[in-house]
């Protein structure tokens, strides 16, 4: 999980200039996503954690913040396994 | 020097393969027969005939790159290859595949499990024909703010709205729709055949005068749930962000492809129309105007290239190189064109050749799927890898 945080924070690191992302931080709050941030967030996490975000995925509670992506990636890892 | 595997790694790759070469020739091929005889005929006539649409489905050029096309989706730089050839050809064609192409594949990504099975195979092959339905009489960059309204009314939503400007909206058989539901954008599909829906054609456009815009009506039109592509919420943020997405892919190749136009037409007058006693490509000021259309048209194509390779290696970063490229290719096809037809002189002013085409064209690819100064304003705020 916290590794998975690391990874999600250095990739909005360049979007979030002279900002230190917290776990909890509400990213929709702190004034930085546009919708063109959203579609790449949505890819890099389909990427880097070979996921599929599907249409049930989008609730902005699931992007809100470092603690609720990385909760949404260990549900669907939990998803896979249980079909596999 | 880079070797190739390093270039790969930092999202450049500069060369195509033996068979993306070969697609090229072929639309090229195509292009040559089937679209560039035809072309200012179709402006004039306001209109592009069935026929080209049947032939591009026959082609399999019409949703060529959604997941279930019979042939394989083809990929990002074979698309962009094809779109640029078209383009050569013809925008208001080239403006049919970017409409098809990004609203099929925006509800294959977004749209739940019953939407995918209803009209995922018929929108890849091109049988029932997509176009989007954002932009309002009074909405226009701000594409959130749209008003058209859906309420929930049981199992349906029933829309209430107008869209304008809808390139296809004349002939398409599907639309995803922007509206507002609960106060939040969402997107639906609407078919044609929905009751309370009807369109009406525009015309008089300056330029892709063929691509059929029409203007739209939802009269308490009502759709089953199931339409709603996406959740209530996400309709503009990601279902609609993803079409445009691919929409500025196909309008960055297009634009390319106007800009190659423009060039291949200044290259054949220059070389044969004289003044003060010689060819006018002996002209200084004319060879410095050609020097700076071959090399600003390789240079937008080189940034269709990288965001066509980032886009293959699914890099997250593809959409901001994307709209980079369409910043870029839509601004140099403009003056591109614009050049064109000063070289033409007079000639350039008239319906006998295509360069004047090619400028009321062209000045569309910067307004359209994000226009300069959005992107002005969007660019600086996008992180960027390094090269």
């Amino acid at each position: 999980m916290e590794e998975k945080k690391m990874k999600i924070r250095g990739f909005l690191a360049r979007f979030f200039r002279n900002h230190e992302l917290r776990d909890d931080d509400d990213i929709f709050a702190l004034g930085f996503v546009n919708s063109l941030l959203a579609l790449q967030l949505v890819n890099f996490l389909q990427k880097e954690f070979a996921i599929t975000i599907e249409d049930e995925d989008l609730d902005f509670e699931n992007f809100r913040t470092l603690n609720n992506m990385g909760a949404l990636l260990e549900r669907k890892a939990a998803n896979v396994a249980a079909l596999a | 020097m880079l070797g190739t595997k390093t270039m790969e790694s930092a999202g450049l790759r500069l060369d195509l393969s033996e068979t993306q070469r070969e697609s090229r020739q072929r639309f090229r091929g195509f292009v040559r027969e089937h679209i560039v005889p035809f072309a200012a005929q179709w402006d004039r006539d306001q209109k592009v005939p069935f026929e080209i649409v049947e032939q591009l489905r026959a082609q399999g050029y019409l949703g060529a790159p959604h997941p279930r096309h019979p042939r394989g989706p083809m990929d990002p730089v074979t698309y962009g290859l094809l779109t640029e050839e078209i383009a050569r050809g013809c925008s208001s064609v080239r403006s049919l595949l970017t409409v098809h192409d990004m609203v099929a594949l925006g509800i294959w990504r977004w749209g739940n499990r019953e939407l995918k099975e209803e009209f995922g195979d018929a929108t890849a092959r091109a049988e029932l024909l997509c176009a989007l339905a954002l932009s309002e009489p009074e909405t226009g960059s701000d594409a959130a703010a749209v008003t058209t309204e859906a309420l929930i009314d049981g199992d349906e939503y029933v829309l209430t709205g107008r869209k304008k400007w809808i390139t296809f909206g004349q002939i398409a058989d599907l639309f995803l729709v922007l509206a507002r539901c609960q106060g939040q954008p969402a997107a639906f599909v609407i078919p044609a055949t929905a009751p309370g829906f009807s369109r009406a054609p525009m015309t008089g456009i300056v330029g892709t005068r063929a691509s059929l815009l029409a203007e739209l009506k939802f009269e308490q039109c009502r759709i089953p749930k199931r339409y709603l592509v996406g959740r209530v919420g996400f309709g503009f943020s990601h279902v609609v962000s993803s079409v445009l997405d691919l929409g500025r892919y196909s309008v960055a190749w297009g634009s390319v492809g106007i800009a190659q136009a423009c060039l291949d037409a200044c290259q054949e007058y220059t070389a044969e129309r004289k003044q003060f006693g010689v060819k006018i490509r002996e002209h200084q000021l004319v060879q410095r105007r050609l020097t700076e259309m071959i090399v600003n048209t390789r240079a937008a194509r080189l940034l269709c290239y990288r965001a066509g390779y980032l886009r293959e290696i699914e890099e997250p970063g593809a959409a901001a190189e994307t709209m980079l490229a369409k910043y870029f290719a839509s601004r140099v096809a403009v003056e591109a064109a614009n050049d064109a037809v000063q070289l033409h002189g007079a000639n350039g002013l008239t319906e006998e050749y295509n360069v004047a085409r090619y400028l009321r064209d062209a000045k569309v690819m910067e307004v359209i799927e994000g226009s300069t100064e959005i992107q002005q304003i969007t660019i600086p705020r996008l992180g960027f890898s390094e090269l």
